[in-house]
């Protein structure tokens, strides 16, 4: 299968490649990863006139945590640089979670973290990792850089808050206050296929205490869920198996989930509540780390 | 080096845009001149002539067009040919030497590693960048190393033996 036609170019600096965005318009994309851009437009789904390669842009391929603990991802950073990273290891248990469980681990060595928050599948695992973190997107155009929100980012299944002329140089996931655990887990019938169900959850503890939640929902709705309610749940206290099973049933109502060929709803809303269990009692017991937080399950 | 395409009707083939790239594939230089839209895959097979990269399912899933792009496995259906502008490829072409087959070759050949063949070459290149990455391979690290790579025969437990059978003869040799 072949793309329509365009106009290639590959610029060499961030703001070449504004310039060339902006004189595109509505009808120019970026490609960084292609992994979801290029089969889109083989299959006419996409049919952009003006392609800005940012490839050859120098100084994207970063993830690196600023001295306050702010972790940067740079646009270029593919998903294989985050799963063979020993910062994350160490330092984000939820990303490091979910980084072994996108897609598959040859479209892992192309496919960036900050492609997928922009492509804004609902079915994208990296919308809800950042979401319970907190994160957000930097956006560069030719009026200067702004930092957006990922609670705002998205604006619906495919589409996000970017103008036509700007790029997102980088995520940015901001520091923990305390003692930050958590993890993903994902449920798909196979490697590489879509979520079945996917559950992001990230905390941070001081003491025994739960001074900060984000749980988030991938592949339940029409686009990425946060379930806030059910991270409130968990505030102000020490994890129990009460306050697990609150946020879990939170959680599953949260979720919006449709039947479909991958499973029934009911059966979804059930992984969502079982998953957010898993996760929160690998916390509870000290395990919670990518090994622990983390897995894909099969579904029989 | 010309490619020549189907006309599809969709064409106004004085405009294509056509970009002059230079790689490396398979240690030898190359000028091509490509539209944009052409596709790794098809620069290599219809370009190149290398047809031992086979595409399979064209959208990102089988893996049997998988090729190392400066020594990284990719899946070369989703990546632009332009894209290869000053970057070195390596196919299934590349494996062999002058008169002995390579050692994943090999492998397949012992443990029965293919039956139709049709996804081999890609599970050969995703292999080989597995190995050069991690030389001793548990049985569980070569199947998730494997899993964006689909084979309809097999039930991969021969890949899988094949690919151990090669890390350990490259280790011995490299011990050697």
């Amino acid at each position: 299968m072949y793309p329509s036609r365009f106009r290639y170019e590959a610029p060499r600096s961030l703001n070449e490649a504004i310039g060339l965005l902006a004189d595109g318009g509505d009808e120019a994309k970026v490609l960084a990863g292609g992994q979801s851009l290029v089969p889109l437009m083989k299959l006419r789904f996409a049919s952009p006139e003006l392609i800005v390669d940012i490839n050859n842009v120098p100084g994207l391929a970063y993830h690196q945590a600023d001295a306050d603990g702010t972790l940067r991802i740079g646009a270029l950073c593919r998903h294989s640089d985050l799963e063979h990273s020993e910062l994350l290891r160490s330092t984000q248990p939820t990303m490091a979670a979910a980084a072994p469980l996108i897609a598959d681990p040859i479209v892992r060595n192309r496919g960036t973290l900050v492609g997928s928050l922009c492509h804004a599948d609902p079915q994208g695992d990296w919308a809800s990792v950042v979401l319970s973190l907190g994160g957000s997107v930097v956006a560069q155009g030719p009026r200067g850089r702004r930092t957006i929100s990922m609670t705002e980012f998205v604006t619906g299944p495919f589409e996000n808050l970017l103008e036509p002329d700007e790029i997102a140089v980088e995520a940015v996931i901001p520091p923990a206050q305390g003692t930050r655990s958590g993890g993903y887990l994902k449920l798909e019938r196979r490697v590489g296929d879509f979520a079945t169900v996917g559950v992001a959850v990230s905390i941070e503890t001081a003491g025994e205490r739960v001074t900060k939640a984000g749980i988030a929902l991938t592949g339940v709705g029409g686009s990425t869920i946060a379930a806030t309610e059910a991270a409130a749940a968990l505030i102000g206290r020490p994890l129990t198996e009460e306050s697990i099973n609150a946020a879990a049933e939170l959680a599953a109502q949260a979720a919006r989930p449709r039947t479909d060929h991958r499973g029934s709803a009911e059966y979804k809303r059930h992984m969502v509540s079982t998953f957010v269990k898993r996760i929160l009692s690998g916390a509870n017991h000290g395990r919670a780390s990518s090994g622990d937080g983390g897995g894909t399950e099969r579904a029989a | 080096m010309t490619l020549v395409y189907s006309d599809r009707g969709d064409e106004a083939a004085a405009e294509a845009p056509v970009r002059r790239i230079k790689f490396t594939i398979n240690g030898q230089k190359k000028i091509a001149e490509v539209e944009p839209r052409l596709l790794l895959s098809h620069l290599i097979r219809q370009g190149v002539g290398l047809t031992g990269t086979h595409m399979g399912c064209d959208t990102t899933n089988c893996g049997a067009c998988t090729v190392l792009v400066d020594g990284k496995a990719v899946k070369s259906c989703t990546m632009l040919a332009v894209q290869a502008d000053g970057h070195t490829i390596e196919t299934v072409e590349g494996l062999a030497g002058a008169s002995e087959l390579h050692p994943l070759q090999e492998g397949f050949r012992e443990e029965h590693g293919l039956q139709c063949g049709f996804c081999t070459p890609g599970m050969m290149m995703a292999a080989k960048a597995l190995l050069a990455a991690n030389p001793d391979p548990t049985e569980e690290e070569v199947r998730w190393a494997l899993s964006g790579n689909l084979c309809r025969c097999t039930g991969y437990q021969n890949i899988v033996k094949s690919v151990l059978w090669a890390a350990e003869k490259l280790r011995a040799q490299s011990a050697g």
